[in-house]
């Protein structure tokens, strides 16, 4: 059934040669051609000779990989397209080397309801350069009350449902989405969160905000909300997942969660892995993110549970703001970064490069992983498959600026910052979505 | 001769339900009479008592009484003491001066007739407890399969779809129609299905996959209620209505439906099937009487063979 919209293009005819093919799915880390026709993957191998009309890319240094996917992205249309739209977020992700991504439902109006999320599929059709898919609301408004139409809103292809944004508030609505969600054959993806504790929070509650006077937001505020919903879980024997998880003590919970059976997958924000609450010291607005940047035990914690799989992928939390809303003191900025277009190259340089994480791996947990997650076929780069992938020159230095990215809005924890490591070319279900070769 | 009360379902025997079934059998050619009195139960005394509005099954029962020759009494909870802060206790003690022989009663709580039983010395009927029991029901339900499906009901397999959670009519009906042999399969969304309930021996599925295995199909009323804020158990009659709600095009030739009313057309039922007399929907509603006969009958005159049904008419 279909989850994910895109407009034609026409089909890639290329040749891709000498680069080093890095795919965990079909277990392939050699230097090797890749040969696409009409949109697929017809061979990989050794010295492959382009026909007529194939265009040669030499990838000679290069990265072929398969191309990513992003579970938890905020596409800002309906409702605030000076900020993002289905347009320039496709564009952001293609640019990202992702072949998929899916926009949460706090759109305005909200996504929580099955003419608008057919609506926005039309419109994904008139403008997204990769399929783009959307979550549905679990409650109407997004209001934490009643339910949204999950049969229906399933059948019109929603991925999953998530009030992402906001919490669910009570125990109770919890249980029911956990309970309801099976008729959808979906899953409920959560923004952990207990609201009281996050009241007036603008940064992790640690030494780093002791230090700035910013009122805090303890890693209970987080691992409290997880725990009860992953009880919750266990008890309905439904199906979760964890949005953007910050905390060691949220692992410890998922860990036991995952032991016992719970039917949980996990994600983390490449931003959580590569940054802390020390970052916060600059006042940077675009450093002000929910969940908030943590201690450097808690990245650590992450990084390690990403490497095992007990985070199963990473999802950006792409979350653009207009210039005006960030360029005010931190303290009265909104919550959000952007993050499709920096997401390979930061968690490259600072987990691959540093030997934390091997690359294999990093590219399972954004590409197979949270495919399979989306209910859609892991990429991979084999023959007979649809081109889904990506060619990264590894060694390439780049800045972040409002010129370089594609994105609407550039608020950006590395905007003005060099960053090794560029992705080239995205070819997303057959068809050149990003080309930055020519 | 110890008062015999009708609580649950569980009350009764396979035995004493086939009993009841006879006798109610036995009492339809009064009712085809033109004079559809007998003077069985002539200086017995009959006490309605509706706890909450029920149209239906108080007239049912009254009439019933009333042509078995009783005399009747019916107490409502509006404008009784009830509103006055009298408890039930209270109520069962000051009935107690008439003298009753039964007493019916409908009540939103679960283990009103206990209360109640436990403070007369009139046999309880309960006709409706809370979400927990609904015997009479139940009885007329499976009278009505009996009369229209043949006498015996082993083996038919029984789909009993919709709001579980909240049915008291469900409760009896799993246990009833199970002691007579039948396989029940419970229909609800995940919300609206008890955790745990396939304990009691019947299947637990949450869409109409399996539909075309029904021989009958049970369906119970969803209300309004259970759309609003705080209580969340479904997000929309009409999404209840697509994935569960029972049209013709979703029915087998052979499939028969029936609900214990009042319907919802257009959310657990379409019209096209409230209105096919091939259902059983219209003759429950005639069953009632009946079997409230047989059961006022029994109550009083005792569930044994002696007293079997054809001399007394
Ligand atoms: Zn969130
Ligand atoms: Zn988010």
């Amino acid at each position: 059934m279909e989850r994910t919209w895109c407009k034609p293009l026409p089909a890639a005819e290329l040749l891709i040669k000498g680069g080093r093919v890095v795919d965990p799915e079909s277990g392939v880390d050699a230097v090797q051609d890749v040969l696409v026709k009409k949109g697929k993957i017809v061979e990989v191998g050794k010295d492959l000779k382009a026909g007529k009309n194939t265009r040669v890319v030499d990838a000679a240094g290069m990265l072929v990989l398969p191309g990513f996917v992003d579970l938890h992205a905020h596409f800002r249309t309906p409702g605030r397209e000076d900020e993002e739209d289905l347009a320039t977020a496709s564009a952001a992700a293609a640019a990202g080397g992702y072949v998929a991504a899916f926009g949460m439902a706090n759109t305005e109006p909200v996504m929580d309801n099955a003419s608008l999320l057919k609506g926005m599929a039309r419109q994904a059709e008139a403008d997204a350069l990769i399929p783009v898919g959307f979550f549905a609301a679990v409650t109407k408004g997004l209001e934490g009350q009643e339910l949204t139409e999950m049969g229906e809103l399933g059948a019109a292809g929603a991925v999953a449902f998530s009030d992402d944004g906001m919490p669910l508030p009570t125990a109770a609505i919890t249980r029911r989405a956990l309970q309801y969600v099976k008729v959808s054959k979906r899953f409920i993806a959560v923004h952990a969160q207990d609201a009281s504790l996050f009241k007036g929070g603008q940064m992790h509650e640690g030494p780093a905000s002791a230090r700035l006077g910013l009122t805090g937001i303890p890693d209970l505020c987080e691992s409290l909300d997880v725990s009860r919903t992953l009880d919750i879980a266990a008890y309905e024997d439904a199906e979760l997942h964890v949005c953007h998880v910050s905390t060691e003590k949220s692992l410890e919970a998922i860990a036991r969660a995952k032991e016992a059976g719970v039917r949980v997958t996990v994600e983390a924000t490449p931003h959580h892995l590569t940054l802390t609450d020390e970052c916060v010291a600059s006042l940077d607005p675009n450093l002000k993110m929910n969940p908030p940047l943590r201690a450097e035990s808690d990245r650590k914690a992450l990084v390690e549970a990403l490497r095992s799989g007990l985070v199963d992928c990473v999802a950006t939390d792409h979350a653009p703001h207009a210039s005006e809303e960030k360029d005010v003191p931190y303290e009265e900025a909104p919550f959000g970064c952007i993050g499709l277009e920096t997401a390979f190259s930061v968690l490259h340089k600072e987990l691959v490069e540093s030997r934390d994480l091997d690359l294999g791996t990093l590219v399972t947990r954004m590409s197979a992983a949270p495919a399979r997650i989306a209910g859609l076929d892991a990429p991979a780069i084999a023959a007979g498959v649809t081109a889904d992938l990506c060619v990264v020159d590894p060694a390439a230095v780049w800045t972040v600026s409002p010129e370089t990215l594609q994105s609407r809005s550039w608020n950006s924890p590395w905007l003005g910052q060099e960053l090794t490591g560029k992705v080239r070319l995205t070819v997303a279900t057959g068809r050149v979505a990003w080309d930055d070769l020519a | 001769m110890p008062k015999r009360d009708l609580i649950s379902i569980e009350d009764l025997s396979r035995a004493d339900v086939e009993l009841l079934l006879d006798t109610a059998e036995s009492f339809l050619p009064v009712l085809e009479r033109d004079i559809k009195k007998v003077p069985t139960l002539r200086g017995r005394t009959i006490i309605n008592l509706f706890w909450e509005a029920s149209t239906r099954t108080s007239s049912s029962f009254d009439l019933a009484a009333k042509r078995l020759s009783a005399d009747t009494l019916a107490l409502k909870a509006s404008g009784s003491a009830v509103e006055k802060g009298e408890t039930l206790k209270d109520t069962a003690i000051t009935l107690s001066a008439y003298s009753p022989d039964i007493i019916v009663m409908r009540h939103p709580s679960a283990g009103a007739c206990q209360t109640l039983s436990a403070n007369t010395e009139a046999s309880v009927i309960n006709a409706g407890d809370g979400k927990h029991q609904h015997p009479t029901q139940c009885l007329l339900d499976l009278f009505s399969m009996r009369q229209n499906l043949g006498r015996d009901l082993d083996g038919l397999k029984v789909f009993i779809i919709g709001d579980i959670l909240h049915s008291r009519v469900a409760r009896s009906d799993i246990m009833g129609f199970q002691m007579l042999g039948m396989e029940v399969t419970l229909v609800a969304p995940p919300t609206l299905m008890p955790r745990g309930i396939e304990e009691m021996g019947v299947k637990v599925e949450y869409d109409l996959a399996n539909l075309k295995d029904a021989d009958v199909i049970y369906l119970l009323r969803i209300q309004k209620e259970r759309i609003k804020a705080g209580a969340a158990y479904l997000p929309s009659l009409r999404e209840y209505s697509q994935l569960w709600g029972i049209s013709q095009a979703r029915l087998g030739p052979k499939q028969r439906v029936m609900h214990p009313g009042p319907i919802n057309r257009g959310v657990e039922i379409a019209s096209d099937i409230a209105d096919d007399d091939e259902n059983l929907i219209a003759h429950q509603v005639f069953s009632g009487l009946a079997v409230r006969m047989a059961i006022l009958y029994r109550t009083i005159v005792g569930y044994s063979d002696g007293a079997a049904s054809g001399e007394v008419l």
